[in-house]
Formats: structure tokens, C-alpha cells, sequence
């Protein structure tokens, strides 16, 4: 059997195409890798906590029984949802806090992994896929809760419920797509991830997670461009079984998405070597 | 051995740093955009940067080992480093043949909740290894390391030889045809170091073998070829021998400061090694060895003795000459007097020796009493001469011959 040869050398002559098809084999191929990091942290999470999977879903809850308590009490005038007011925030504040954990996943999960990174070569695709199966934990967690919310309310099962893990799946997508193009700045410089956070907090506003679209006005256009909304609406939609809106956005964010994600994977691969040479120690 | 095929090939391969923190992380973005447009240019040092390493050529075949050898920062772990694929050169090629092993960090992945058996999955998920070899090998690992008894206790509570000898015991399980090492050997109480090194030259065999190390009796008992770095390049390039690399190595590794201690009732005024006062002196190994030394009374002492003791570079005390053992008893005829002393045949084998004197009186019955004078790394001596490198400091000449 023939040796597999490596070479190492400045720039990358070879094919983008082959690169690109070492990245994806890496992908998929590390799954045991991933699956072996991901339980290991969910495990590492859990034995140490006695709340345990209730720090899942803490912060998305309490925002939303804030907003709640602003609506009740007419703290806050909110234009009519077209459902229960509990259940549009909780699905809101569910579904955004996916998408922002979806962001900075690659970021996170790379950092957390620096010190094996800059002493052992492991296909570092395998930080990205155990940082997904992660959030799809987590995540199953949350739309159990939404689920139990939803039936809870009276809203009735409807058929399309099944749909929403889907949904999510592209959501979470979109979302890891953004946060790979970020990761090797934000590795770089911290400064890069507390603007993420801090720009993220900014955007919720922009985005119907605890109120609905406005009618007209200036916010209503900045609201219909941002491509967070069609992932809440049509998850939202989803749960509760209405006719979805924003379906094309939605559709098309996400066939962009796709081939974007492999494209991020790349720079994210060539850009590990870089990345391990300023930062280590 | 000449047939073997090559598995390690660097060409011309040079590596830049930035010394500046900020500066560096701002070239690290440059680099990355760079990087998208694939960078064809030559790179050459931007403001701030230089060459951690220069201009490196080698290659190593299956069942070779080579050694690389160097003070600190000479750019040792930086070609580990771009070996084991973490960072790109600047220049030049590496080509790699096979599967890389590589003994850097053991225990990578460890989390320390988990328990031992649990991070023996996730140690050698990172290491490449599949469930199913893990599952097989799992036994193996958790006997070779010898904790069966706390395997399901969390690697928290585990003592650090305990961390360090299940990370052994899973890396040692790899099968590369590469193999990285990094001053990983020194792991573990005595007893597993012998098996950590067993299980070693058990890969030797089979692989093209890369090892940094600043022990230089490692280096000696498993190297075939050995490469001196200073300042990011190469120095010496042995092929199959070590003497001279090992020789200048010591060369270059910083001199030890000398300290002098005592009661005040002496002193040394001046040490003599073959007639020479110098710091550090070339002696020749199988020459006589003559040691002088001057002493200055302070206070009338009427019997003493002088024991120098040899101490090799890893400040093991390897030989002694002592006064007392030759049964000479000093008993000083004035207030200034040389003390000489010849050794004959010098066994000490090649290498950098310190040379560390006590002077103690004698008191009625012949026993030591009060040091009176003790000089820390009085000299050091450069034993050379010899072509045959050993790992043990002493050579002794034996008469062999053959009988039916």
C-alpha cells in the first residue's frame, strides 16, 4: 500500500478544489472524533452541576418571563402578536438563543481547544462538528420546552411541528456559517468577539424575537431585510402551525448558507496554522 | 540501511517570528487574507520579525533517529512544530511520508472530571485512533499504564505520574511510520521510564524517528544521526555518529556560575587543570589529567583533605577524586601551598564535566570534620578525543580475548 504523503510548505499549491475536498472528508470523516469531544464536555458539563441541563435554557426563559411581566402589567404597549404573547417570546427567546450560540460556536469551541491545537494535529474540522452536536443537545432541550409551551397554551399539535427540528438545523447552519468567517479574527483579537456580543444584543431589536414586526415605518423595511428575522418567523411559524411567511428568504438565506459553510470550513482550515503560530505558548 | 525508504524530506525550509505581540497579531491578519489570495511571493522579515529558523536540510529514513540538539531557543520546537504540520514554513518544503505520530503533549484532551477510562477515548479520539481500536486496545492501555485500580476514579484525583503514564500508555499504542518526540521520556518513577523506553525502541525500529531532548544519554542511546541547532540553524549535521555534535553542544550550553562557601580559614587562590587557569579547559581523553591547586591559610590547620568532584552536564556527580581515598593526608607545610594531584588515564568519556571542590579538616581518628572551603563549578573541562560516544560517562579499558 502506497504511504499517504503530506507536504507542508508556504503557500498552498495545491488545488483549491482538493483542499476543499480534504476539508470535507475531514469533516464527516472526524465523527467519532467530534462525537468523543462533544460527550466528553456534555459529561464534563453535567457531573459538575446539580442544576445541569436547567443552565440550557435559564437566560432565554427569563427574558422572556420579563417581557411577559412588561406586557402584563402595560409596563410596555406591544402591538398584537397573532398568538399568545408567552408563547411568541418563548419561541423568540428560544430560537435566538440557538442562532447566538450557533455564532459563536466556532470561536468558543477553538478557543476552549488551544491547547491541544497548538501541540497535536487533529483534523480541526472535528472542533466545528463536536461544537454542532453540542448545540443540537442543548437545543433538543429547548424545543422540548417550547413543545411542552406550545401544548401548554392550547395551541394544538399541528402536523408542521416536525419540521421545526429542521428548521433549526438550518438556523444553526446559517448561524455556524457567520461565526467560521469570524473565528481566525476573533482568535486573533478578543476584541472581535465582544463586538460579536455586543452587536448581537443590538440586533434582537432589530429582529422580532420579543415583538412583532411594526406595521410600517422605517423599522418595519430595517426589520424585513435582516436576514435573523426569516429564522425566527418561519421557525415560529412552524410551531404553531401557520401559513409561514418570509418561506423564500428563508429558503434562499439558506441555499446561500450551504455552500458558504464549506467555503467558511475552508478558511477556517488554512487559517488554523496561522492562528496556532501568533498564539502559541 | 542506505535502501530504506525516506520518510522525512525538508528542503531549504526557514520559519520567521515576530517578537512584538501586537505586531505579530496584526501580521497574522495580513497573513490570513494573504492566505485566501494564496501568497506566492517570497517572504522576506517584515519590520520586527527574524528567522526562528534558516535554511534546515535533512532527511530521515525508516529506522533512522535523529536528534535534535541545541540551547534554548536555537528552534528546536518550531521544526517539531512545522514536522507535525501546526505551522506552515515561510520557505522551503517539507514532505512527509506515512502516518505522523507524535509524543508533544501527553494527555491531550484529558478533562479532568472524567475518569480515567473515559479519557482513554477521549486521548486517543484526538490521537486518530477509532472507536473500534480503542475498544480493542482499552485493556492494553489501562495494564501497560498500571492504574487498574483507579481507572474509573476521576484523572483529577489522579497524582501527575499517574496522568503522565496513562498518556504513555495511549500514545505508545499508535503505529505511525513518523514519529515526533519532544522530552516526553522523562515521565513516571524509574520503573516505568525503563518501560516507557522499552516500549520506545520497540517503534524505533519500525520508524523514521524525529527527537528533541536535552539529555544528551538519551540522545546517545537511541540516535543514529544528530543535528546541532544554534540560532535557527544548523550547526553540525552528524550521519551516523554523535561524538562531535555532543561535543560542541556542551560547547555552547551556558557555563554555570561558580560559588565559593566556607568558614573563612582558607581560601583558593588559584586552580590549575594541565597548567592552564582558563574557565573551561579541553582536556584529552586516556591523558593524564594533573589538577593543581593553590591554597591560602588564614589560620593554622594541621591536617586535611581535598575531595573534586566531577559532575556532568546534568549535575549528576559522575567521578570523584578524593585525597582521602588515596590516603594522603594533607598536613600543610606553610601558609601558601599547591596541592597537586595526578590522575593518570582519564575515563571520563567526551563531554562538558564541572569540577566542584571541598576541603574539609581532619580531626583525631582520621574523621572529616568542618568543611573548611567548598567551591561550587570551580572549572569545567571539555574531556575530547574520543570518537566513540556512549551514553554512560565512564569508560573503563578492559583486555578482552576470546577462548575455545
Amino acid at each position: 500500500m502506497p504511504l499517504e504523503t503530506k507536504i507542508y510548505q508556504k503557500d498552498n499549491r495545491l488545488k483549491l478544489n482538493r483542499v476543499l475536498k480534504a476539508c470535507v472528508k475531514d469533516f464527516f470523516g472526524s465523527h467519532f472524533l467530534a462525537k468523543q469531544l462533544a460527550t466528553r464536555d456534555i459529561r464534563a458539563q453535567y457531573r459538575q452541576s446539580y442544576l445541569g441541563i436547567i443552565w440550557a435554557f435559564i437566560t432565554p426563559v427569563f427574558s422572556a418571563l420579563v417581557w411577559i411581566m412588561l406586557s402584563v402589567t402595560g409596563t410596555v404597549k406591544l402591538s398584537d402578536t397573532g398568538i399568545p404573547y408567552p408563547v411568541y417570546v418563548f419561541s423568540g427567546t428560544l430560537i435566538w438563543s440557538i442562532l447566538k450560540e450557533a455564532i459563536n460556536l466556532p470561536t468558543s469551541n477553538t478557543n476552549a481547544a488551544r491547547s491541544i491545537l497548538t501541540k497535536i494535529n487533529f483534523p480541526k474540522e472535528a472542533l466545528i462538528l463536536s461544537g454542532m452536536y453540542k448545540l443540537f443537545f442543548n437545543s433538543a432541550i429547548k424545543i422540548l420546552l417550547l413543545v411542552l409551551i406550545v401544548i401548554l397554551f392550547g395551541l394544538g399539535f399541528s402536523w408542521s411541528l416536525l419540521l421545526f427540528p429542521l428548521v433549526i438545523v438550518c438556523a444553526v447552519l446559517f448561524g455556524v456559517t457567520i461565526g467560521l468567517f469570524i473565528t481566525p479574527f476573533g482568535l486573533i483579537y478578543t476584541d472581535v468577539g465582544k463586538i460579536i456580543t455586543f452587536g448581537l444584543g443590538l440586533v434582537m431589536y432589530i429582529t422580532p424575537v420579543v415583538y412583532a414586526i411594526p406595521q410600517e415605518g422605517v423599522m418595519r423595511t430595517i426589520m424585513e431585510i435582516n436576514p435573523f428575522t426569516p429564522m425566527i418567523i418561519v421557525a415560529r411559524n412552524v410551531i404553531v402551525g401557520s401559513n409561514p411567511e418570509f418561506l423564500s428568504y428563508f429558503l434562499s438565506i439558506i441555499g446561500i448558507s450551504f455552500p458558504l459553510f464549506f467555503i467558511g470550513l475552508l478558511f477556517y482550515r488554512i487559517s488554523i496554522p496561522i492562528i496556532v503560530e501568533r498564539l502559541s505558548a | 540501511m542506505e535502501n530504506k525508504e525516506v520518510l522525512i524530506k525538508v528542503e531549504g525550509l526557514s520559519k520567521k517570528f515576530c517578537k512584538d505581540l501586537k505586531t505579530s497579531l496584526w501580521y497574522g491578519v495580513k497573513d490570513l487574507v494573504a492566505n485566501i489570495k494564496g501568497n506566492k511571493n517570497d517572504r522576506l522579515l517584515r519590520n520586527k520579525e527574524f528567522w526562528a529558523l534558516q535554511d534546515i536540510n535533512f532527511e530521515v529514513r525508516r529506522g533512522e533517529c535523529l536528534g535534535l540538539i541545541g540551547h534554548n531557543g536555537a528552534g528546536k520546537s518550531t521544526l517539531l512544530k512545522i514536522l507535525n504540520g501546526l505551522i506552515n514554513p515561510d520557505a522551503g518544503k517539507v514532505t512527509i511520508k506515512g502516518k505522523v505520530g507524535a509524543l508533544i503533549e501527553l494527555g491531550a484532551g484529558f478533562n479532568p472530571i472524567l475518569s480515567g477510562r473515559e479519557n482513554i477515548y477521549n486521548n486517543g479520539a484526538v490521537l486518530g485512533f477509532s472507536k473500534e481500536e480503542i475498544d480493542k486496545k482499552v485493556e492494553e492501555i489501562i495494564d501497560f499504564a498500571e492504574i487498574r485500580e483507579f481507572i474509573d476514579m476521576p484523572v483529577q484525583n489522579y497524582s501527575s505520574g499517574m496522568k503522565v503514564r496513562l498518556g504513555f500508555a495511549v500514545a505508545a499504542q499508535m503505529e505511525p511510520d513518523v514519529l515526533i518526540i519532544d522530552e516526553v521520556l522523562a515521565v513516571g518513577d524509574v520503573s516505568f521510564k525503563v518501560k516507557c523506553f522499552n516500549a520506545l525502541e520497540k517503534l524505533l525500529e519500525r520508524c523514521a524517528v524525529i527527537i528533541v531532548s536535552h539529555s544528551m544519554p538519551q540522545i546517545a542511546r537511541i540516535c543514529t544521526d544528530l543535528i546541532l541547532l544554534g540560532g535557527g540553524s544548523i550547526v553540525i549535521h552528524e550521519k551516523g555518529g554523535l561524538s562531535l555534535a555532543i561535543e560542541n553542544y556542551y560547547k555552547l550550553v551556558g557555563n554555570i556560575n561558580s560559588a565559593e562557601l566556607g568558614n573563612g580559614t582558607l581560601n583558593v587562590s588559584n586552580i590549575l587543570i594541565n597548567n592552564q587557569s582558563d574557565e573551561i579547559i579541553d582536556v584529552l581523553y586516556k591523558e593524564p589529567l594533573q589538577l593543581k591547586i593553590k591554597l591560602n591559610f588564614k589560620t593554622i590547620i594541621e591536617r586535611l583533605t581535598i575531595k573534586v568532584t566531577f559532575f556532568d552536564v546534568e549535575q549528576k556527580p559522575v567521578a570523584q577524586l578524593s585525597s582521602f581515598n588515596d590516603k594522603m593526608i594533607i598536613e600543610p607545610l606553610g601558609n601558601e601551598i599547591w596541592i597537586t594531584s595526578v590522575v593518570n588515564d582519564l575515563f571520563l568519556n567526551v563531554g562538558r564535566y564541572t569540577l566542584h571542590i571541598v576541603i574539609r579538616e581532619l580531626i583525631e581518628g582520621n574523621k572529616e570534620s568542618d568543611i573548611l572551603c567548598l567551591l561550587r563549578s570551580a572549572r569545567s573541562i571539555n574531556v575530547i578525543g574520543n570518537n566513540y560516544y556512549s551514553h554512560a560517562p565512564c569508560l573503563m579499558a578492559g583486555e578482552w580475548n576470546q577462548e575455545i
